[in-house]
């Protein structure tokens, strides 16, 4: 068993929280893991990715090669598509809808969504809007990990104690947040992919 | 239980368990976090590991040789180009050779994500005939560190461990073993190892040729360099670093057809690559960073054609290696099945929302519309983002300081006005020296201090600059009239043109400084850095 997950953003949105989560999961659940990320210059507002891989055997590359991502997460919906090259074939996008547009030349939003949803596995969500329904916006990136849940090679226990372990010394208020916003995304996707 | 860590944490955490008993560090991507795990460290800490930033590399290098010549083991942390800075005291520690466990951390950037180049540092160990270290994954960076140590002092020499940016930055578990307690006070057996007079250094000289066979014989027999057997001998393949995993990636199950020759350690262990070489038709070198072991094996003409790698262009030649080029250099098709749609946009970092800089940048292109401003040399910071637009105020950016003296060359040469931009920081590390050489000609240029008392593009560490500007101004020997501070906030737009045009229009050496503390710093900082600031030009 190899998953290899693709997590995209912009600098500063909050991708490393999730990268935390399935790292600390995977751990607990003794599987391998390796997860690459962006530090230094390009953190600065610039596009960011983190390449996460999970295995139950030795994973040798830092990097996953083209074409073998099973799926990419993104909390913006242009940066989803910068990382098309690496996903295989049937792989799973997963993405927020709302647009971070700090770039003068953003594409408009209707082609950029038209574009996402060619893609047969695929789940846009208002993910901002469900963490703010929730009360914490914070919890965008937690609402797609949950969107994300059933497709990962990690139990929903290990995942769940994996938020807590995370969100702990921020206190009871903000793990509750989390868990609701992990449950509610898992729901939602739950609908669109069935 | 595993520990789930950063290379660069690894790495860190390998030293600590080695016993060191400091660590000396200018930061710079991809190398910072090294140094910024031991000063998270409760244990480091408890133990009183040196772990605060140095004013510079070369600084920090020293420091560490001091400690080492008290017959501690010391670590000094740097990125690529942090080397070149520190390479006089490099290049010298070879030739006198160490006391307590001396480890040089060299973090290289190829495909340059954040550096002005991509020089390789194996280079640097080679010219200083030292081992050179260069893991391939998280493990083994931590077992690298521990082994380097010791090493260090079986061998008498410095320790080179090249670090590349994807095992800086990427995570694993790693297994971690027990601590070894740090040394002693016991100084040099002989008195005159450190003392490089010509007549003891060309004995010590005599020493580090001798010593080769001994460094050589390590690596010969390292256990971090592995022959692995394979039955096809249509090529065999020389894998350095993190170039191995790439490598077996391509590969299911482990199971690599070719023979492989894994090197982890240098020099480059001769009687096991000739093996290599007797054994297959071809051999193929992959290697993350400049065709170093690709130039040691390959004929001086390259006419054997027995040898491909980057210079052949089997590999690229420029920029970083990954699972994919290696996948190519073996011959297997690449698997990609979707491009990048059109519709994507580049996205460049930029500067922070609210960044002092950006007032700054605002009042120079307003000063370039009157032609006052037109040259004006940059630094290495945040504030190179300069270069791009929107602002793209800033005409150079070539290395640690090099805005002030650049600047006063071109002043030489009959340019005026001529404006350096510098950060506090960058202008402690390697601007003083700069700004002495302008003050003791009275060079007409005009040296604008961007200080948001920050090492802001690594982190915001602390700044060596902080509350302290004025002063190294003032003894440097800047007269107080030209010596102006300004707060770069757009109410304050005009007044400020209005200081930087009047400095600019003085024929001699001024320094404004723009004061204003870094948007990524806390509240309780900017608030400890107003009191520092309160000191006036009077």
């Amino acid at each position: 068993m190899k998953t290899n997950i693709i997590l995209a953003g912009v600098g500063g949105q909050g991708i490393l929280t999730i990268a935390a989560v399935l790292d600390t999961a995977a751990l607990n659940s003794n599987l391998n893991i390796k997860q690459s990320e962006v530090h230094g210059m390009s953190q600065r507002g610039g596009a960011v990715q983190s390449h996460v891989r999970i295995s139950d055997k030795e994973i040798f590359s830092d990097l996953i090669p083209e074409g073998k991502a099973d799926m990419i997460i993104s909390v913006e919906p242009m940066e989803l598509l910068r990382y098309l090259p690496y996903l295989k074939k049937g792989g799973f996008l997963i993405t927020d809808s709302n647009p971070f547009e700090n770039i003068t030349n953003y594409p408009e939003l209707e082609t950029l969504y038209k574009e996402i949803k060619t893609h047969k596995n695929t789940i846009l969500i208002d993910a901002k809007g469900i963490a703010k329904e929730i009360g914490n916006s914070k919890a965008t990136n937690i609402v797609l990990l949950g969107a994300a849940a059933s497709l990962l090679p990690l139990s929903d226990e290990s995942l769940q104690k994996a938020i807590k372990m995370l969100f702990q010394r921020k206190g009871e208020r903000i793990v509750i947040k989390n868990i609701e916003a992990y449950e509610k995304g898992k729901e939602i996707a739950s609908e669109m992919v069935s | 239980m595993k520990k789930l860590l950063l290379g660069n944490e690894a790495l860190a955490q390998g030293a600590i368990d080695a016993g060191i008993s400091g660590v000396y560090a200018y930061p710079g991507t991809p190398s910072t976090e090294i140094t910024e795990y031991i000063q998270r460290s409760k244990i480091a800490k408890e133990l009183n590991i040196h772990s605060k930033w140095s004013v510079n590399e070369k600084t920090a290098m020293e420091a560490a040789l001091g400690m080492s010549y008290a017959g501690k083991r010391a670590m000094t942390v740097m990125k690529h180009v942090g080397l070149n800075v520190a390479a006089d005291v490099f290049m010298n520690m070879a030739v006198s050779g160490i006391n307590g466990g001396l480890v040089v951390v060299v973090a290289d950037d190829p495909s340059m994500h954040s550096s002005q180049n991509e020089q390789d540092s194996r280079n640097y160990g080679k010219f200083a005939m030292i081992p050179i270290f260069e893991p391939s994954n998280q493990q083994e960076v931590y077992d690298i560190t521990r082994y380097a140590f010791y090493l260090s002092e079986q061998l008498g020499l410095p320790i080179m461990i090249r670090m590349v940016t994807r095992l800086s930055h990427s995570r694993a578990g790693i297994e971690i073993s027990k601590r070894k307690a740090q040394n002693s006070i016991h100084l040099p057996k002989n008195p005159h190892q450190f003392q490089l007079i010509p007549m003891h250094a060309r004995n010590r000289y005599q020493h580090l040729v001798a010593i080769q066979s001994d460094n050589r014989e390590s690596s010969e027999n390292s256990y971090f360099n592995k022959f692995i057997d394979g039955p096809n001998t249509s090529m065999g393949i020389i894998a350095a670093g993190i170039a191995y995993n790439y490598l077996m990636e391509n590969f299911e199950d482990d199971s690599c057809p070719f023979p492989i020759l894994k090197i982890s350690q240098y020099p480059l262990p001769k009687k096991q690559v000739k093996k290599l070489f007797n054994k297959c038709k071809k051999i193929l070198v992959l290697e993350d960073g400049a065709p170093f072991i690709e130039e040691l094996v390959s004929d001086y003409f390259g006419e054997s054609k027995k040898v491909m790698g980057r210079l052949t262009g089997h590999l690229n030649r420029v920029g970083e290696l990954n699972p994919d080029n290696i996948a190519e250099a073996l011959g297997f098709e690449r698997t990609i099945s979707e491009k990048i749609p059109k519709i994507v946009s580049g996205r460049p970092p930029e500067l922070c929302v609210g960044c002092a800089h950006r007032d700054l940048f605002e009042a120079i292109n307003q000063l370039k519309t009157e032609n006052t401003a037109q040259q004006v040399f940059g630094d290495i910071g945040c504030y190179a983002l300069g270069v791009l637009p929107p602002y793209q105020s800033i005409n150079t950016l070539i290395d640690m300081g090099a805005s002030i003296t650049m600047a006063k060359g071109a002043s030489d040469a009959g340019i005026h006005p001529s404006i350096a931009i510098i950060g506090d920081s960058t202008f402690t590390h390697s601007g003083m020296t700069g700004l002495l050489d302008a003050v003791i000609e009275n060079t007409p240029i005009t040296v604008i201090i961007s200080d948001n008392s920050a090492v802001a593009m690594t982190g915001a560490q602390d700044s060596s600059a902080s509350g302290r500007l004025v002063t190294i101004c003032k003894g440097i020997g800047v007269e107080k009239e030209h010596l102006k501070i300004i707060t770069p906030l757009h109410k304050n737009l005009d007044e400020n043109i209005d200081i930087i045009r009047q400095e600019i229009n003085y024929k001699g050496i001024s320094v404004v400084i723009a004061q204003r503390p870094c948007v990524q710093l806390p509240k309780e900082k900017k608030d400890q850095l107003k009191k520092l600031q309160q000191v006036s030009i009077n």
